[in-house]
Formats: C-alpha cells, sequence, structure tokens
C-alpha cells in the first residue's frame, strides 16, 4: 500500500544514461528544468518534450513506471490546471455556473500543466536512472569548490546518502507496524479528523523509536568502521568524466542552443508559420 | 473453526522491477483444535502466507475460507474477522507503544469496544496466560522490559483479543533460551485449556516434533512437503535440500542407521530417542 510511492526511486538498468557520470546528469537536469522556465511557448515545448522522450527511450524506463510517480503528484497538476484555467482574465471561452473560463485562461493552464509535468518528469529521470549512492557522490563532488567558503561538502552528501538509504526502510517499517495495529483491530480509515490523527500514535510511537533504534545502530556501525568524515576518504569507484558524458553534453549544449533560437527567433517562426 | 486456502497466488511490487513471486499456488487445510507448524528457509513465504489468514493481504488470486466462509470474496467484512484471528508478527515488541504494558495489552479489547471491566479482565487474563506477573509489569513503561518480557507482552496484546485462531510468527527469534522455553510452554496450556488453531512459524525442528499435530514445509512460495511430524521428518535429505534440517535426535539416530544400527521406528525428540536405542541395544545384546 504505502509503498507504491516511487518518488525518488531507483530503476536498475544498464543503459547508456544509467552509465553516465552522475555530476553531468544533475547538471543536465538543474539545466533543463531551468530551461522549462525560460521557454515561453509550445513550441518550445514540443522541443523540451520531444528531448526528454528520447532520453527516456534510451534510459529503457519504463514510461508506465515514469507515469506511476506522476500519480502522487497528480493532486498538485490537477489544482494547478484548474486554478490557472479559472483565474486568468480575458477573452470568454464559456461559463461553468460563477465561473468564467478565457482563451488566456485555458491557454495558461496547459502551459502550466505541460510544464509541471516535464518538471517532474525530468527530475524523476535523473533518480530513476542515478543510484542513490553515485547520486550523492556526485553531489558531493559538485559541491567540493563551496568548501573553501565552510560548506561541509561531505557531511551534507552522507547525510543526503543515509536520508535516501533509509526512506525504504522507513515505509517498510511504517507498514508493518500498520499492519501489526489492524490486526489489533485499529482501525486507520474511518472516524472524524481528530479520531484518525489519535489513531496515529499507535504508529507514530513505535515508528520514532524505530528510528532512533536504527539511527543509533548505523552510527556504531559506522565508528565501529572507523568511520571519521570526509578528510582524507578515498573513493571504491571514483568518477570519471568519458568520452561518452563529453557526447551527452555536447548534445545537451546543442539542445540548449536549439530552445535559445527558437525563443529569440520565435515571432518570425510564427510568421512562417501563419504563410503556410 | 477451520481454515481452508485454495491456489493462492501473491506478488509484491507487481509491475515494478522489484517483482517477487511470495505466494505460487498455495493450498492447505487446517481443522479445529489443530497445531500446525508451518517451517520453511527465511524468504519462503511463511509470513506473507499468514498474512492472508486474516486479511491483511489479499491474494492475487486464490481463497481463503476461515468456518466455511470466504475471507477472500468481494466486500467480505474483516473487523469481525481480525478479533477472532489473533496474529502474532515476527519481532512484534516493535509495535508497543503505549505508557504503561497495561495500557498496551488493553489497546485490543478497547478497539472491541468491550467495557472497562470487561477489558480488565481481559488484560488480567492474557498477562497471566502469557506468563507476565501483573502486580509488578501491569504499570511498567513497556520499554524498560527486558527483550523476553518485551515479546511477552506483545502476545499479551494479541492473546487479549481472545482470538479463536492464534498465528504466532517466529515468535522464539532472538529471545534468551528461558524466555522460548517459556513461550513454548505458553503455547502448550493455551491449547490444553482453550482448544484453539494454532498456527506456530518456526526454524526450530525439535520446538516442531514436540508440538505440532502437522507440519507444512514452504519453499521458493509453494508447500512442498506436509504431514504427520514423523512423515515430514522422515525425508531428511529433502529438508536438507531445502536448507532446513532434522530435529537433533533425528538426525542423530540417522547417522546411527547409516552405519548399520536397525533402530525402529521414527523417534523424534530426546526421550523417544533414548527408548529407541536402549531397545536396539537390548535386542542385540540378546543376538549377538
Ligand atoms: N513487504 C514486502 N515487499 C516486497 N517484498 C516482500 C515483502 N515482504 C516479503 N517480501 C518478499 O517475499 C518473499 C517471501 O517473504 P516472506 O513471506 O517474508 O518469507 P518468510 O516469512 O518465509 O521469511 C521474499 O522473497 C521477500 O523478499
Ligand atoms: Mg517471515
Amino acid at each position: 500500500m504505502i509503498r507504491d510511492i516511487t518518488i525518488g526511486q531507483y530503476y536498475p538498468g544498464d543503459s547508456w544514461v544509467h552509465r553516465l557520470d552522475p555530476r553531468l546528469k544533475i547538471v543536465a537536469a538543474l539545466v533543463f528544468i531551468v530551461t522549462l522556465f525560460v521557454i515561453r511557448d509550445f513550441i518550445g515545448y514540443a522541443m523540451a518534450a520531444l528531448a526528454l522522450a528520447v532520453t527516456i527511450a534510451i534510459s529503457r524506463v519504463p514510461l508506465g513506471f515514469m507515469l506511476r510517480g506522476l500519480k502522487a503528484i497528480f493532486v498538485i497538476i490537477v489544482f494547478t490546471f484548474t486554478l490557472n484555467m479559472f483565474m486568468t482574465d480575458g477573452e470568454t471561452l464559456f461559463d461553468i455556473g460563477p465561473l468564467t473560463v478565457t482563451r488566456e485562461g485555458l491557454y495558461n493552464a496547459l502551459f502550466m500543466g505541460t510544464r509541471l509535468v516535464l518538471l517532474i518528469m525530468g527530475s524523476s529521470l535523473l533518480t530513476l536512472t542515478t543510484k542513490p549512492i553515485r547520486l550523492t557522490d556526485g553531489m558531493e563532488s559538485l559541491m567540493k569548490p563551496f568548501g573553501a567558503l565552510g560548506l561541509p561538502s561531505h557531511e551534507l552528501a552522507m547525510m543526503m546518502t543515509i536520508a535516501l538509504r533509509f526512506i525504504p526502510t522507513l515505509l517498510e517499517e511504517t507498514d508493518k507496524i500498520m499492519k501489526a495495529q489492524s490486526a489489533r483491530g485499529a482501525d486507520f480509515e474511518s472516524g472524524s479528523v481528530i479520531r484518525r490523527a489519535r489513531n496515529l500514535v499507535p504508529i507514530l510511537v513505535p515508528l520514532f523509536i524505530s528510528a532512533f533504534r536504527i539511527a543509533q545502530e548505523l552510527a556504531m556501525a559506522m565508528e565501529a568502521r572507523c568511520y571519521r568524515g570526509g578528510e582524507g576518504r578515498t573513493r571504491l569507484h571514483e568518477l570519471r568524466f568519458r568520452a561518452r558524458d563529453a557526447a551527452a553534453a555536447a548534445l545537451g549544449a546543442l539542445f540548449i542552443a536549439l530552445v535559445a533560437l527558437e525563443r529569440v527567433f520565435a515571432d518570425t517562426i510564427y510568421g512562417f508559420l501563419h504563410i503556410i | 473453526m477451520s481454515i481452508r486456502v485454495e491456489d493462492l497466488v501473491y506478488v509484491y511490487g507487481e509491475g515494478t522491477p522489484y517483482e517477487t513471486r511470495a505466494l505460487d499456488g498455495v493450498s492447505m487445510e487446517i481443522e479445529d483444535g489443530e497445531l500446525i507448524g508451518l517451517a520453511g528457509h527465511t524468504g519462503s513465504g511463511k509470513s506473507t502466507l499468514v498474512q492472508h489468514l486474516n486479511g491483511i493481504l489479499r491474494p492475487k488470486s486464490g481463497r481463503v475460507f476461515v468456518d466455511g466462509s470466504e475471507i477472500t470474496a468481494r466486500g467480505a467484512k474483516l473487523t469481525g474477522l481480525r478479533r477472532r484471528i489473533g496474529l502474532l508478527f515476527q519481532y512484534p515488541e516493535y509495535q508497543l507503544f503505549e505508557e504503561t504494558v497495561y495500557k498496551d495489552v488493553a489497546f485490543g479489547p478497547s478497539n472491541l469496544g468491550l467495557s472497562e471491566a470487561e477489558t480488565d479482565q481481559r488484560v488480567r487474563e492474557a498477562m497471566f496466560l502469557a506468563g507476565l506477573d501483573f502486580e509488578s509489569a501491569a504499570q511498567r513503561s513497556p520499554f524498560e522490559l527486558s527483550g523476553g518480557q518485551k515479546r511477552k507482552a506483545a502476545i499479551a496484546g494479541v492473546l487479549a483479543m481472545r482470538p479463536d485462531i492464534l498465528i504466532l510468527d517466529e515468535p522464539t527469534a532472538g529471545l534468551d533460551p528461558k524466555s522460548q522455553s517459556d513461550i513454548l510452554r505458553m503455547l502448550g496450556n493455551i491449547r490444553k485449556s482453550r482448544g484453539i488453531i494454532i498456527i506456530l512459524i518456526s526454524h526450530n525442528m525439535d520446538d516442531m516434533a514436540r508440538l505440532a499435530d502437522r507440519i507444512f514445509v514452504m519453499e521458493k512460495g509453494r508447500i512442498e512437503l506436509s504431514g504427520p511430524p514423523e512423515d515430514v521428518f522422515s525425508r531428511g535429505a529433502e529438508l536438507r535440500g531445502m536448507g532446513l534440517g532434522l530435529p537433533e535426535a533425528a538426525g542423530m539416530i540417522d547417522m546411527m542407521r547409516d552405519r548399520g544400527a536397525e533402530i525402529e521406528g521414527r523417534p523424534l525428540t530426546l526421550d523417544a530417542a533414548e527408548l529407541a536405542i536402549d531397545r536396539y541395544l537390548r535386542s542385540k545384546r540378546a543376538r549377538p
């Protein structure tokens, strides 16, 4: 039940996308997100969607699996869409009761909806194709230059690694505790809001205790293996920027260039489309 | 009381890369008053199977009947079922949450909507059965008890529901020998006094041999062996092939047979083995 949440999950594979340098993938995801905010029309989004579709196809992550991640934030998408549709002034298309749908509103709603879907699919492709450990390795390496400014890059990365590592464990633990309490007749689905909140106590108390126990055991295990922070630490898998990463970076740059061109020459393109 | 399971299939994480077929066509029948032993290597599907018996998991296909009514049917009432089937999960002490042992044991009965007097009576009874001293333990925090006592408190929490079917998932795992034998003795007592169905999941073949009327052995989501202990433990090679063993006594007798000792019968406990060996030695002396 609770384990259906797939945001931030890794989809094991050995595709070209999986094997890219995590640093490149992190930067690419950030750039992709920024691009989504720079784009101003649907031609741009068509280009972004095409680029994303090609990447997904190469990564061999099933589309169904990606869409399942979208399901969890479906509410947010619908909310954004509805809000934009009704709250924008402009030329009236039709009325639903007291609410007016305008031409601009519909355009905005579609625009924002597309942006949100692309944003989430783009960023979840990063986590789907990158093992959590490689992801945090990449982040640590990218943050390293800020060490001079006092940013504890290794500690931040380690915290992130541990947090990511224990999300499934804690979900599993929650699942187990819920099952055990419902075997003793606990009911989590009915009753008033207050009653339901109170019914969470039998889940939350054992969950917190488990979390502290796990944290303590982990700390001990790390100390028993002489962990003492990032200084002088070497790693088993060094990150290396390879030829394929360079090729991917070039393709990424091409994408940015095309989007930029489209934005600059948007008016010309519209004019051209108008003629034919 | 009776339980019937028909061709149960369950898949974890269906449609994800982590898909696991935990149950792959399990059928079994359990009759009133039986104590059933459920054995099998870790990951063979034992815990998944028992979670179907009180409707916590719903099968992908197959059916479960309790007392002739199908609990896997659409819209079957599960609340009534849960109060009749007590399920003790693996490491149940991690589900304790109340300030006192008393309140924690009372959690089940109060969910059933029982009166305070009735609840009080059930808590006392359950703590007594589980082997916890009411006077000294009831008002303590469950978190300051020893490991064995925590486990007993969790068992009391399930017994307080007065189930007609009691399912225990590795109730003695990770405990000291004394607590282990306390818990097994408790099972024997409950069975004698209440005559309910008990399903015991365990790796300890000696306990199985001593307590169970019938044993089911699971492997890879299927039931591979089943029958009375004498039958199941006559298949030593198959059990070893599944990563399981024989009761100490049965293993020893097998070894003696391999070396030519003609021991009769199928002793499973140390006492029975002693008798059988004694008989063998006497007969050997009688005809040299
Ligand atoms: N909550 C779960 N999510 C995913 N897979 C699970 C879960 N619980 C058990 N499994 C898998 O199902 C199989 C059977 O597990 P389980 O029923 O716990 O076996 P047993 O109790 O015999 O050790 C195992 O392969 C296990 O990894
Ligand atoms: Mg188990």
